[in-house]
């Protein structure tokens, strides 16, 4: 792990636009993202916000009429010029909206990622499945059933079983797509629990159509619309005196 | 007025639903009325394990193990043939093959299914048959080998749609949640994609077996037809279903023979009654 002074740059994203086909899905945005912070992003539908997570770790890659321009800098590294994408992917993890376990048991869902990356030995792999459910908040609910499936837990356990899983890799940054978009208040409150307490070692950075769940969590605020970056500050600022108006009438609930 | 119509059409449909069925279980009965009508002067033992059919004997022998094994070995080779180049090609099309490639293949395995078995048949008698004969030496090209090349080749159609229907509906998620945790490709395919489109890949294989089983004319054309005890797959074999397409125009309608040929045809049923359920079961348990 590339250790970055906290509050230096962790990621730097300069005059990045993407494309699906002829359509901009993102234009021309540049900003950076701090070292283990959490980095709020906010906007409308459409605004761009998981364009520009799938760009992170380039799982855009799978849609071939995607096209990107511009740079993301991590650690000072070009992402799609610098690092191929399995390193780009190890590095950057991302936790979907939808909270998806792979059809396998709990364990082997945490060990997955480990084991594709050369761990084999069982000692090792029993360990970090312990260390990433506990940093997860799910250990003590599914520590006497890893052998189970894990698509028989509740949504807020798959969930944090996907954070579980994303933190096995030993990631440096983690996204998170709009991730408590299915689950209820109480699972809510817990996954964001977990967020807390993995800033400590990891950057991250939430996409979330919950204004409100982006000023609990978020260190700083990122508003898009349509496609541009309107403003990204810290999150008191963005809350209380928003520079632009169109944040403002945003996080006022005028539209959107 | 309307509801009449409706009353109609909703019987008419029920109708043709249960037809279906009905004529399938008619054509047991009509299988299992002469089949077992056979084993009033024959063991049901003699005629499973006998090692001699020679209907044409004094007395006559109707024992189908040679038949047996002969369905078995060709199906055996073309099933060895067909699941891995047929899976190869389906995890092509579902996975790798970009989009134009992909309606390009499947057209063409699509193709591949409607030539008609006389043709692959022909194919195999002038192409195939001497190509195995040189290759390996033998007095004859006609073996249970050079069956199960041609008949591979009309179970892969079966095998690569199914497989593919199985590897493209495994859900994108499952794809993605993978190559987000830095897997590969290949890594995703192997360890996920085809574990959790394992039971629509069992399916497709029992179909393509299936299949294979109940293919007449190109065996009969390839096999050599010796209803012998067959060691290797290098020798010539007679099928189940050769015999009967073979012999049913010579026998003597009531006669123990005509009964023999329904009771292989029952066993026959049998079998790929079996296989499909089989195919079926592994289906419904991707549902649940």
């Amino acid at each position: 792990m590339v250790e970055v002074p906290l509050g230096k740059d962790k990621i730097v994203v300069r005059d990045l636009s993407i494309y699906y086909g002829n359509v901009a899905a993102l234009k021309n945005v540049s900003f950076s993202v701090k070292d283990r912070e959490i980095l709020g992003v906010i906007g409308p539908a459409n605004s761009g916000k998981t364009s520009f997570l799938r760009a992170m770790n380039r799982l855009n890659d799978l849609d071939l009429s995607s096209r990107v321009t511009g740079s993301i800098l991590l650690n000072g590294k070009d992402v799609n010029r610098e690092m191929d994408a399995e390193e780009v992917r190890k590095k950057v993890t991302m936790v979907f909206a939808l909270p998806l376990p792979l059809p396998m048991s709990i364990f082997d869902n945490i060990a997955y990622g480990p084991r594709r990356h050369g761990t084999r030995d069982k000692k090792r792999l029993e360990e970090i499945v312990e260390k990433s459910l506990k940093a997860a908040f799910l250990w003590e609910e599914v520590k006497d059933r890893l052998s189970s499936s894990a698509m028989k837990l509740s949504g807020g356990q798959q969930q944090r079983l996907c954070i579980a899983r994303t933190l096995a890799v030993d990631p440096e940054v983690i996204l998170y797509d709009e991730p408590c978009s299915g689950l209820d208040p109480i699972s809510t409150a817990k996954v964001e629990e977990a967020m807390f307490e993995l800033k400590a070692r990891y950057t991250q950075i939430l996409v979330t159509n919950n204004v409100k769940q982006a000023a609990r969590v978020g260190d700083r605020i990122a508003f898009f619309l349509m496609g541009e970056l309107v403003e990204i500050d810290e999150a008191d600022k963005i809350f209380t005196a928003p520079r632009d108006k169109r944040t403002g009438d945003y996080i006022t609930g005028r539209f959107g | 007025m309307r509801r009449l119509k409706e009353l109609i059409i909703e019987k008419t449909i029920l109708l043709n639903g249960f037809a279906c069925i009905f004529f399938v279980v008619l054509i047991f009965f009509f299988l299992a009325k002469d089949g077992l009508a056979l084993f009033r002067t024959i063991s049901i033992r003699d005629f499973l394990f006998g090692q001699l059919w020679n209907p044409i004997a004094e007395p006559p022998q109707f024992g189908i193990l040679p038949l047996f094994l002969g369905s078995f070995l060709v199906t055996l080779g073309a099933t060895a043939i067909s699941v891995p180049l047929g899976m190869a090609c389906a995890i092509f099309i579902g996975e790798i093959a970009p989009r134009w490639m992909r309606e390009l293949l499947k057209a063409g395995v699509e193709l591949l299914a409607a030539i008609p078995s006389i043709v692959i048949g022909f194919v195999g008698m002038t192409m195939l048959g001497p190509m195995v004969k040189n290759i390996f030496h033998l007095p004859t090209g006609l073996t249970a080998l050079t069956g199960s090349f041609a008949l591979a080749f009309m179970a892969i159609p079966t095998i690569v749609s199914i497989m593919e229907d199985a590897i493209s509906s495994v859900p994108r998620s499952y794809k993605e949640g993978s190559l987000a945790l830095g897997a590969t490709h290949w890594q995703t395919i192997y360890r996920v994609i085809i574990p959790a489109a394992s039971s629509g890949i069992v399916a497709a294989i029992m179909l393509g077996i299936g299949r294979v089983i109940g293919e007449t004319m190109a065996v009969m054309m390839l096999t050599g037809n010796a209803s012998v005890m067959p060691r290797t797959i290098l020798e010539p074999v007679r099928t189940m279903t050769a015999t009967i397409a073979a012999e049913m125009g010579e026998t003597v309608h009531g006669s123990e023979h005509y009964f023999a040929l329904f009771a292989l045809g029952l066993v026959l049923f049998a079998i790929t009654f079996i296989i499909n359920l089989i195919a079926d079961a592994a289906l419904h348990r991707k549902r649940k």
